[in-house]
This record gives structure tokens, C-alpha cells and sequence, in this order.
């Protein structure tokens, strides 16, 4: 049979053969695809229903009906996933073509003309619809899924209203797979699309999974049952067009039309991924991404997405007054009184005035506690990192110095990476996806300095210390060599480089390396000088070398939670401010309850030094206020009062610091002269520094706990027994039967 | 009904000369096709009774002066196949000469990429048994084919995907090609003629639907077998994302004869564009299945009667005849005298000649068991990949395991017919429009056999639900939906 009619290539095909651009390779499965052609940036016109449509050439079929206004149903189509061509929901009439036609893998021809309208493609359509129901449980109304289900809505449009399918064989039952503590399974549910197959596969580099089986008896799954371990698994959850996979910790939570969206901004990482806050009432319910193509794509981690319930444990609801040894609640105006008195009998003057800023403090809040600060005569403004009190050994004048300069699309284009000190995978999951895709699909050589980790993507292993980084410079190994002969070469630097004791050499021999290879690193086009930094140097909150070595008196930690409690001292008086219990407020004498990011419209500023607004979804809980007000309200009671009364006027602040802060969704990028002058002082400044050979280390050893919100969250915690520490974390759905009967 | 008039003419060839006609106007002489001789045949150790070692076969002629025919070069060979008429023989009957000329597109040299043949003796369609024959007997023929075959479309290897299950073909079709090394006919220099060539075999794991170009090319790869999308075609994007062209083990088996002996000593035997001879395989109900090789546009009967022994029980004993593998519509007996056996006159009749597997089938066939065979067949290897298929082929095969004891609705039938166009067509490769196909075709020329269990099974049974349930069985107490058919009046089947 399958000679009778799978001839090689039909007659008409001599004119396809010619013009088809080799669409991006489908077998990705394990290693590179082959090198393609890029493709050619002509546009061409064709006819769908009648209606003119010009889109570029290399352009699916179902784009071009998408630009024509035509709606075509599918499945397995996803713009960010190869192409499948497996549900074959998409069928539309091409003239001169005997059968319809997959539109999502066909490519558009010029001149060619397309029906999306006409009674062959609707029996197409309810057809294949018949046939994804029969198989399907009618199970809508305790599925998850429901109201957001692609299979719902098109068999609403697409599909009969009544089933042919009442074989005594009944329908195909699958058993359930354990993906870990957050997605849940109900393998019934699934139509064998293969989008969480060709996700893990692309994107997050799980390429355990697969499909097992054939025929009716096909299988989405992992041939040894195993959980989906991966950052980005919950974006499989979005990808299921049907409730197959759904989210575990949202189960059974909310429906969809119960929920307000907010689009907002990620704080977990320093990414910024845009995502929609889907609240009901005071509670956040989930965490959905938003597509941006210059920053998370269509994708956010799984500490995004899922570790928003920690927003409702731990929260600091009501300003507290340390009495002896415990916490009393108190008033606004005592905590504040209490404030101005503490700092009055503490006697900190001048720089004995310390404010800490911590990795969830909004933009707002730092230059309001800047300026508060300093009108108080202080210039002692720490980080809350490692070696945080000390001016940063990329000082902060030149924002080249310490921004990636790339960009996070901009690391698609690179041709060869080298990763100093960084674990991409941990540190900004969703810039790591880019580099996967970019080294599947072309010929991207990767090299990495530091602490050996799994990237999901292959990579020269050069070395774990500063010696590494000196043969690097020095131009000796094979991936100096290549990263030499790179057209488009990238250096990204670990967030923590800047903490470890070499950093500073470190740092100096990079920016003397670019400095010498400017052609390629650094050009009107490109600055491959790019530091995975999390904080917003941009505001200048950081201390002069004399404030630095002061001891402090009175300690204002802003949403500080990593300090070392030894680095405090012992008479000194504690205002911690914040949303969570965490370490910072447990050293507090006064604690002031924040809000957290849902909770408050402020600006955030990423890597990149984008910076973009987000919006409050819920009110912040209890007392709680926004954090620039709380300052502003204190700067009252300390007798220096801000000059701004509302959050225009602290933004135009905010302007005067630096105008990047409010040009908001945009990246500006340094001159070529401004980075090769910051560079060159870099180096300077960091000349003498010697090189101790301590190996660097991964900056984040769990992933899914790094911040306050993170470490309340039970499913972070859940997910730190089941992939960190790699135990049963005791949640699985076929342990228990009765579970399992309903899903 | 429309008949074909070529085809009638040749059943009946006296017919014409019952016609008036103007005296100048002479009808073509007619001629008749069939009874291959012995010296045209060209698979001569077919049955492997002689050596099939590099000896045996060069003196039943292959590898005779295959050096001149590589020096011809490329065009020459595949002008030579084209003026051959040889059309594919793996089932779709593609004209071979043309398919081979799309991996010499204008600029190919420009093209680093390697280029590659491959071979498809995957064969597993029920039915058929032609390439295991040439596989097992004449595998020389083969490895010449796939030189010349290579060499027309300047590629670089070619590679054997051999059925699993064929373990002394593949030791054969091995020996062969240490044998070709060892002679100097392959490797750098193959022949002498200076043409690089290499081949490989490589074995099958054994699912019928790796026998499909895409889905074999996935498997040489490493990859589960499924089809792939089509475009780009093999041809631009195929083994390894390099150029390829899949080729079945007869078509590139006969090139180098036709090279040899001439495209028109080829083209001298069968109908226009139905040219050439053919390994033909009968198997069933009749006295003698064989596999034999004969000239294309043979009658069926002609064939039957010649080769096998004639049906069993005589022919007025035969009920159908699958001509061409399991994927082809059965034919009623009154088809089965008027057919010629080659692509056009069976397309015709509305059936195909696919790999050429004549089943036979007299009158003691069930033969709605024997099509709910074929549906378990194709459900069991449909690959899941794409939605109609996957879900189609099951569905299909659980309605036809109910009409084989007549469990249904008179209604059903046009229901599953329904069906088998819903997945005829839509599916990425051909697997669905096969699995589709017999079930057509049983319902167009025994529907009434269909009707009659339906109807006896209902006598014995009372009532039937669409899906196979009894009304009897059913609680009284329950609403049962009207669209589940329980108070639909029966059709009376016709004739009943």
C-alpha cells in the first residue's frame, strides 16, 4: 500500500522542489540538526478566500491565512515549536491540489490559491474533530482545562453536535504519567499532539521525553518512568490544548473566567519574563506567561510560574516592634515613631547610617531609600550579596560594564559563548532556552569557565578558576580558537563573578581581552560583553570606599533577606522592610510589612537594563503599603522629607537619576566609545588585583528556592525534594488510588 | 457503467470486427498480453534453484560489461529508463525515469552534500513476495541496480533497508555485496570506471510502515519509524537532510537489464505506459501460488490459469480477487475476467495493482472477515502520528469486527464508509487512503453479504444500537439517547 501512492515526488513538486526552503528540522532529538540554509527575506503574494495576502517567503501556509484574516483551527501548531503536521485540524483546499492540505506544514507558494471556507474543508475539519472526540473523555466539567480548552472551544466551532462513536469497545483508556509535583497528568485527556514532546525536545532540552508505542496504543511519556525535570516544565501545561497536562498546584483552584489579568512583570530572576497575573480577589491564583519576543519569548521558569503561593505564607501583615525577644504588633505611627526614636538613640551619624537593598526591592523603593539616606548624611548604601557593602569591581559609572550587553535576543545571533562563572540554566532559564535553540539549530560552539553544570546544551569544558580564564585570554585550547575565528562572539559573565575573590582579575583580564579583540566583541552591531547582573546598579545604590568601611549603627534592610547576620552589629538598631518573615526580619527591632511584586506598580530594570512596569493585581495584604510610600512616610518622621508626594513625581525622579529607569520596554544600548572607555577604566581600576585560584562556583545551588517568596512557597518546596534533593516528594498521584479514579 | 474501451476490446477481441467501419479505416491489430518467454525473463534464478553467489550470476549475465553502462553516464541512463516506460514497481507506479531525473536538478554538482540511494525492500505487504524472491535469488541483480540506478543520479552510497524478518535474503543480499567489493565492482573505483560507490544493508525492525519512503528514511536514521512531511520532498531533504531517492527493490533490480538488452526491447512488452515485465505473486485459493515473473497487461485470468493451476474449485469457484497487496479494493469475479493486470486497466476497474500480490479468494472466503483482517493489519501498524489514521484505522476495525458476525445497524455500513473517507486523503502518508481502501471496495461489490449478517444477526438477536450494543441489553429504566439508533426502523436488506 504505501508504494501505491507515496511516490517520491508527484510532477507538480519540480516547482516546490526548487523553492522550498528546508523548513527548521523536526529531528532535533539528542544533537544538532544539520546546518541549514538561512532563509531568503523575499516576499511573496498569494490568495487566500479570495482576499490578496503578501507575507515573506518560507512562511507556513496557515500564516499566510492568519495574515488574511482567516482563522484556521489547529492543534499541534505552535509558532514556537517545529512543525509536526499530526493533527491535521488544519487542513484547508489549495487549488491544484487533489486532497486538502496541512496549512501549518506546508509552505506558502506565490500565486498560490487557498479556500478556508469551502464544504471539503469543513468536512476535513469535522472529520479529524469526530475523530480527536471519539477518543476523548467527556469529562469537561471537572477538567482542569476547562474554558481554556483548545479542543472545547473548536469543537464548539468546528465539530458536530452529536457523537457517531458508540463502540461496545468503549474508548481508550492510558494511564496517568508522573511528571513531578507540577504537572499533572490525565493521559485519557490527550490527543497525541506531541507539543510537551517537541517543547522538552527544543526547548528545555528533556529529550527523555517522547512517544512510545504506536497506533491507537501511542504514549506521551518517558519510556523509564521518571519526572520531567526542567526549569521550564510548566510551559507544557500552556502548550496542552487539551486538560491532558495540566497545572498540579492550580488543581481544582479556579476556573478560568473567575480570574482578573494583570500584566506584570517577573521578579524572580533577573530576566524580567512579562507575565499575567491571573488573580481572584486578594489571592493570586497563577502565574501565566506573556509573549515578548525581546525577552522570555512565550516561555517563563517554573519558579515564575509556580511560586506565587508563597505570596500568602509568611507575609508580614502588621508593623512590628521587637519587645525583648518577640514581635509586637503595632500602628504605622508607633513603628515609625519607634524608627525615629531608635535612630536617635542608636547616635548613628553620617555614614554609621547603613540602608541594605535586597534582590526583591522595586526600583522606586531604592531610590527613595537612596535619597532618604543620603539626605541623612550617609553614604552607606549596600547590596544584599556577598561582598555587597563594597563598591562593585565594575563600578557603576559605565553601564556597559555591568549590563548584558547583548541583549537576550542578541544571544541568538552569537556564534560562539563563553560562560564565565555561570550556570545560564539557573541563573535566567529563559535566556538558557535561547542558547539551546540557537546551539540546535546552528553551529554555536559553547565554552564554560566554572563549576561543571548541566546546561542542556553541549559545551567546551575549559576550566573551573581564574587560570582558566587566563589560558582563555591567552588564546591557548581549541575553543579559543574558535572563539577567535567567531564572527559574532559573546562573553557572559556569571552574576557571582563579581562576589568571588578573583573576580576582580578576572574581570580585568575580560575587559582587556575585549578590549584587544574590539573587531569582533565590540562594534557599532554587537557588545559581546554581557554580565548576567541582578542588581539595579543603575540607581548608583552603592557605597564610596570610605562609607563602606564604617560600622554601622543603624541598619536599614529594604527587602534584604540574604545577609550574614554576623555582618550586623550587635548594638546596632534594625529596620527591616519588607512582605516575608524571612531571615532579614527576624534581625529587625522594627519590622515594616511591604508588598510584594503582584501587589504594587513599580518599575523593574532586568539584566539588560530594560526597564518595564509592573502592575498590582491584588491589594497587598493587611497594613501593608507600598514600599516607596513607607519611606516616604519615614523620611517625614525623621525630619527629612522626600520631595515627592506621589509616584509621577518620584519617577521623574527617577529621570533625573537616569532616564533608561522610565523609558520603559526598551533597551538603550552603550556606544561603541562610552563601553571601550568603561572598559579601559575597568581595567584600570581593577589592575592590581591579585588572582588567590579559589574555583568558582555555581551562584545558585537550588533553583527553586532563592528569595523569600520562593523559600514560603510549598511548591517550590516540593519541587526542591523532588529535583534537588531528588526524594519522592510524596505527592504522586499513582501512589494513591482514589486519587487517580477521578482524574 | 463506464468500461474502458481498451480493456474491452481486449476481452473480447472479436468484438471490434463486428463493427462497421469505413473500408480504409483499419482497426489496430490486436494484441494480446502474456506468456513471457523464457529468454525475456529477467530474473532468471527467481527461485533461487541456482547459485545466487557472484559465479552463478554472471553467468546468468549481470555485471556484463556494467563499466560501459556507467561510462554512458547519467543522462544516457536515465533517458534510457525513461524511453523504458518502467514505472515503479514498489506500488504507486511512478515513472522511474523521471522520479531519478529530480535528483539531477540544474546545479546539483553545486550541491556539497552527499546524495544517496536507498533501497526499500521493507517488504511487508500482506500479500507479497516479489522483492524476498529477487532478494534471495538474484540479490547481484540488485547490487548492479543499485550502481546503475547510483550512478544515474549521482549518488554517493546506497543503503539496503531490508525487512527484519528476511534473515537469509539479508545474508544474501550481504554476500553479494562482499562478493561486488571483493570483484572490484564496488568501492572507490567501482568497476573500473573510475565512479565511486558504496553500498549498504541495513535491517528493518519490523514494522510495515517503515515500508513508506519517509518513515524508512526516519528509521535508517535512528528515529522511530513516522512519515515525514511532505514537502520537502526526499529528493531535497531526505536521508540525513541530504538528497535521496527511494527506490523499490525491482524497479532498481530490472535497470541494469533494460541498460543492457535496451529501452525498447523493455518498452516491447505491455500496454502503453504500462510497459515491461513484472514479478507477479499469487497466493490463495488456487492450485499452484507462485511467483512468476510475466509481461505487464496480462489478463488476470490469463494469469491464473496459466501460472497457478487455475482457481481452486475451478473459476466459477472464485468469489474475488485482491489484485494488488492488501491496500487495493477487492474485485468481484465478474472484474476479475475483464482485467488486464497492469496500473491503468486496474485503476479502471477501480482497484490498483499495487505491488502486484494477487490474493485469490473462492467461495468458501468469509469475506468480511478476511477485509476485518486487513483492518487489523493497518491498525495495528498505523504509526499514531496524525489524528485520522491513528484514531480512523481503530475505529474502522472495531465496526468491521462487529459486521463479521452481523453486530450492527444497517446504517453503520454507510456510517463506516463514511468513515474510511474521513481518513481517505487527510493523513500524511498513504497508510490511511490503504487501510481506507479495502473496506471501500468490500462495500461496493458485497455490500449485500454485509446486509445479510446484519439482517441475520438482528433475526436471531432482536434489535442492535449503533456501536454494537443489544437492545436487549439495555436497562429500560435509562433514557438511551435517540441518536444511539434503538427505535430506528431497520432497511430491509435488498433481496431479502
Amino acid at each position: 500500500m504505501l508504494r501505491l501512492v507515496s511516490s517520491a515526488s508527484k510532477p507538480t513538486s519540480v516547482g516546490i522542489l526548487t523553492k522550498v526552503v528546508a523548513p527548521s528540522c523536526s529531528s532535533l532529538a539528542g544533537r544538532r540538526s544539520f546546518a541549514s540554509t538561512s532563509a531568503r527575506q523575499a516576499d511573496i503574494t498569494l490568495t487566500v478566500d479570495g482576499k490578496e495576502v503578501t507575507v515573506p517567503q518560507g512562511s507556513a501556509l496557515i500564516q499566510a491565512c492568519e495574515a488574511a484574516g482567516a482563522t484556521i483551527p489547529r492543534f499541534c501548531y505552535h509558532d514556537r515549536l517545529a512543525i509536526a503536521g499530526n493533527c491535521r485540524m488544519c487542513l484547508v483546499e489549495v487549488e491544484r491540489s487533489p486532497k486538502p492540505v496541512a496549512s501549518c506544514a506546508m509552505p506558502a507558494m506565490p500565486g498560490a490559491k487557498v479556500f478556508t471556507n469551502t464544504p471539503l474543508v469543513h468536512e476535513a475539519r469535522e472529520g479529524v474533530m469526530e475523530f480527536l472526540l471519539a477518543n476523548h473523555p467527556l469529562d469537561c466539567p471537572i477538567c482542569d482545562q476547562g474554558g481554556e480548552c483548545d479542543l472545547q472551544d473548536q469543537s464548539m466551532r468546528y465539530g458536530a453536535d452529536r457523537t457517531r462513536f458508540h463502540e461496545i469497545t468503549g474508548k481508550r483508556a492510558v494511564e496517568n504519567k508522573d511528571l513531578g509535583p507540577l504537572v499533572k497528568t490525565s493521559m485519557n485527556r490527550c490527543i497525541q499532539c506531541t507539543r510537551c514532546v517537541r517543547f522538552a525536545n527544543e526547548v528545555a532540552g528533556v529529550e527523555e521525553l517522547g512517544t512510545t508505542g504506536r497506533g491507537n496504543d501511542m504514549q506521551i511519556g518517558m519510556y523509564v518512568e521518571k519526572t520531567m525535570d526542567s526549569e521550564l516544565s510548566g510551559n507544557v501545561v500552556d502548550l496542552c490544548p487539551v486538560g491532558a497536562l495540566t497545572s498540579k498546584p492550580y488543581a481544582f483552584h479556579a476556573r478560568p473566567w473567575e480570574l482578573k489579568h494583570t500584566d506584570s512583570i517577573d521578579v524572580m530572576d533577573a530576566v524580567g519574563s512579562n507575565i499575567r497575573v491571573d488573580s481572584r480577589g486578594v489571592q493570586v491564583m497563577r502565574i501565566q506567561p506573556r509573549p515578548n519576543d525581546d525577552v522570555n519569548e512565550e516561555w517563563i521558569s517554573d519558579k515564575t510560574r509556580y511560586a506565587h503561593d508563597g505570596l500568602r505564607f509568611q507575609r508580614l501583615t502588621n508593623p512590628l516592634i521587637k519587645q525583648g525577644d518577640r514581635f509586637v504588633a503595632a500602628s504605622w505611627e508607633d513603628a515609625l515613631s519607634a524608627i525615629a526614636s531608635g535612630l536617635a538613640k542608636s547616635g548613628a551619624q553620617g555614614d554609621e547610617i547603613q540602608a541594605v537593598a535586597g534582590h526583591l526591592a522595586d526600583t522606586e523603593a531604592m531610590v527613595a531609600l537612596k535619597d532618604m539616606i543620603n539626605r541623612l548624611g550617609s553614604d552607606n548604601l549596600t547590596l544584599d550579596s556577598v561582598g555587597g557593602h563594597a563598591a562593585p569591581v565594575h563600578a557603576v559609572d559605565v553601564r556597559s560594564n555591568y549590563l548584558f550587553n547583548s541583549t537576550i535576543p542578541g544571544v541568538e545571533q552569537a556564534d560562539a559563548i563563553l560562560l564565565v562563572g555561570s550556570n545560564p540554566r539557573h541563573e535566567a532559564a529563559v535566556l538558557n532556552s535561547r542558547i539551546r535553540k540557537s546551539w540546535l539549530h546552528t553551529s554555536l560552539e559553547v565554552g564554560l569557565i566554572g563549576e561543571r553544570v548541566d546546561t542542556a546544551y553541549g559545551y567546551d569544558y575549559l576550566g573551573a578558576d581564574a587560570k582558566a580564564v587566563a589560558d582563555f585570554v591567552a588564546g591557548k585550547g581549541p575553543f579559543a580558537e574558535k572563539f577567535k575565528a567567531a564572527k559574532k562572539p559573546l562573553i557572559i559573565i556569571g552574576s557571582a563573578l563579581a562576589e568571588h575573590p578573583d573576580g576582580a582579575a578576572v574581570y580585568n583580564a575580560l575587559a582587556k581581552f575585549v578590549e584587544k579583540n574590539k573587531s569582533t566583541l565590540l562594534t557599532p552591531e554587537w557588545n559581546g560583553f554581557s554580565v548576567l547582573q541582578r542588581a539595579t546598579y543603575e540607581v548608583g545604590f552603592v557605597s564610596s570606599r570610605k562609607a563602606s568601611s564604617v560600622k554601622p549603627k543603624f541598619i536599614y534592610l529594604l527587602n534584604a533577606d540574604e545577609v550574614d547576620p554576623k555582618s550586623i552589629p550587635r548594638d546596632a538598631f534594625v529596620v527591616y522592610q519588607g512582605h516575608h518573615g524571612d531571615l532579614g526580619a527576624q534581625l529587625a527591632d522594627v519590622c515594616l510589612p511591604a508588598s510584594a511584586y503582584t501587589e504594587k506598580s513599580t518599575t523593574w530594570v532586568n539584566t539588560e537594563g530594560r526597564s518595564q512596569l509592573g502592575r498590582a493585581a491584588v491589594p497587598p495584604p493587611g497594613a501593608s503599603r507600598e514600599d516607596w510610600k513607607i519611606i516616604r512616610a519615614l523620611s517625614e518622621v525623621v525630619n527629612t522629607p522626600l520631595p515627592y508626594d506621589d509616584v509621577l513625581s518620584l519617577r521623574d525622579r527617577m529621570w533625573e537619576i537616569s532616564p533608561t529607569l522610565v523609558r520603559y520596554d526598551t533597551v538603550e544600548s552603550t556606544s561603541v566609545e562610552v563601553a571601550l572607555a568603561g572598559l579601559k577604566t575597568l581595567a584600570a581600576a581593577t589592575a592590581s588585583a591579585k588572582v588567590s585560584g579559589t574555583p568558582f562556583v555555581k551562584p545558585i545551588n537550588n533553583f527553586y528556592q532563592t528569595d523569600p517568596i520562593s523559600r514560603a512557597s510549598v511548591t517550590m518546596a516540593q519541587c526542591t525534594r523532588a529535583f534537588v534533593k531528588g526524594e519522592n516528594y510524596g505527592f504522586s498521584e499513582l501512589s494513591s488510588a482514589s486519587e487517580a479514579a477521578y482524574a | 457503467m463506464f468500461r474502458p474501451p481498451s480493456s474491452s476490446r481486449i476481452a473480447r477481441p472479436f468484438r471490434a470486427k463486428l463493427r462497421r467501419s469505413f473500408a480504409t479505416v483499419q482497426d489496430p491489430p490486436v494484441r494480446r498480453y502474456g506468456g513471457l518467454k523464457d529468454q525475456d525473463r529477467i530474473f532468471t534464478n527467481a527461485y533461487c534453484r541456482h547459485d545466487h553467489g557472484i559465479k552463478g550470476a554472471q553467468t546468468r549475465g549481470d555485471w556484463h560489461r556494467t563499466k560501459d553502462i556507467i561510462l554512458k553516464g547519467d543522462s544516457w541512463i536515465i533517458q534510457t529508463i525513461k524511453d523504458s516506460g518502467l514505472r515503479g514497481r514498489g506500488g504507486a507506479g511512478f515513472p522511474s525515469g523521471l522520479k531519478w531525473s529530480f535528483m539531477n536538478k540544474p546545479g546539483w554538482e553545486k550541491d556539497p552534500r552527499p546524495r544517496y540511494l536507498v533501497v526499500n525492500a521493507d517488504e511487508g505487504e500482506p500479500g507479497t513476495c516479489k522483492d524476498r524472491e529477487i532478494l534471495r535469488g538474484d540479490p547481484h541483480k540488485l547490487i548492479e541496480g543499485c550502481l546503475v540506478a547510483g550512478r544515474a543520479m549521482n549518488a554517493t552510497a546506497a543503503y539496503i533497508y531490508i525487512r527484519g524478518e528476511f534473515y537469509q535474503e539479508a545474508s544474501h543480499v550481504q554476500q553479494a555485496i562482499n562478493e561486488a567489493y571483493t570483484a572490484g565492482f564496488l568501492g572507490k573505483n567501482a568497476c573500473g570506471s573510475g565512479y565511486a560507490f558504496d553500498i549498504y544493508l541495513h535491517r528493518g525492525a519490523g514494522a510495515y510502515i517503515c515500508g513508506e519512503e519517509t518513515a524508512l528514511i526516519e528509521s535508517l536514521e535512528g528515529k522511530q519509524g513516522k512519515p515525514r512531511l511532505k514537502p520537502p520532498f526526499p529528493a531535497d531533504v531526505g536521508l540525513f537532510g541530504c538528497p535521496t531517492t527511494v527506490a523499490n527493490v525491482e524497479t532498481v533490480a530490472v535497470a541494469p537489464t533494460i541498460c543492457r538488452r535496451g529501452s525498447a526491447w523493455f518498452a516491447g512488452f505491455g500496454r502503453e505506459r504500462n510497459q515491461g515485465t513484472k514479478l507477479f505473486c499469487i497466493s490463495g485459493h488456487v492450485n499452484n501460488p507462485c511467483v512468476v515473473e510475466e509481461e505487464m497487461s496480462i489478463p488476470l485470468k490469463e494469469l491464473i490459469e496459466k501460472h497457478c493451476g487455475g482457481v481452486r474449485g475451478g473459476w466459477d469457484n472464485l468469489l474475488g480477487i485482491i489484485p494488488g497487496g492488501s491496500s487495493v479494493p477487492v474485485l468481484p469475479i465478474k472484474k476479475c475476467e475483464e482485467v488486464l493486470m497492469d496500473y491503468d486497466s486496474l485503476k479502471d476497474a477501480q482497484s490498483g495493482l499495487g505491488t502486484g500480490a494477487v490474493i485469490v479468494m473462492d467461495k468458501s472466503t468469509d469475506i468480511v472477515k478476511a477485509i476485518a483482517r486487513f483492518a487489523h493489519f493497518y491498525k495495528h501498524e498505523s504509526c499514531g502520528q496524525c489524528t485520522p489514521c491513528r484514531e480512523g484505522t481503530t475505529w474502522m476495525m472495531n465496526m468491521m469486527d462487529r459486521f463479521v458476525e452481523g453486530r450492527g445497524h444497517q446504517r453503520e455500513i454507510d456510517m463506516l464508509l463514511e468513515l474510511t473517507k474521513q481518513v481517505e486523503g487527510r493523513t500524511i502518508c498513504a497508510l490511511g487512503d490503504a487501510a481506507a481502501w479495502p473496506i471501500q471496495g468490500l462495500m461496493r461489490h458485497f455490500r449485500p453479504e454485509v446486509e445479510k449478517r446484519i439482517a441475520a444477526f438482528r433475526e436471531e438477536n432482536g434489535p442492535v444500537l449503533f456501536g454494537g450494543r443489544l437492545k436487549s441489553q439495555t436497562d429500560p429504566t435509562l433514557a438511551i439517547p435517540d441518536n444511539m439508533g434503538a427505535n430506528l426502523p431497520e432497511v430491509g436488506a435488498p433481496g431479502n
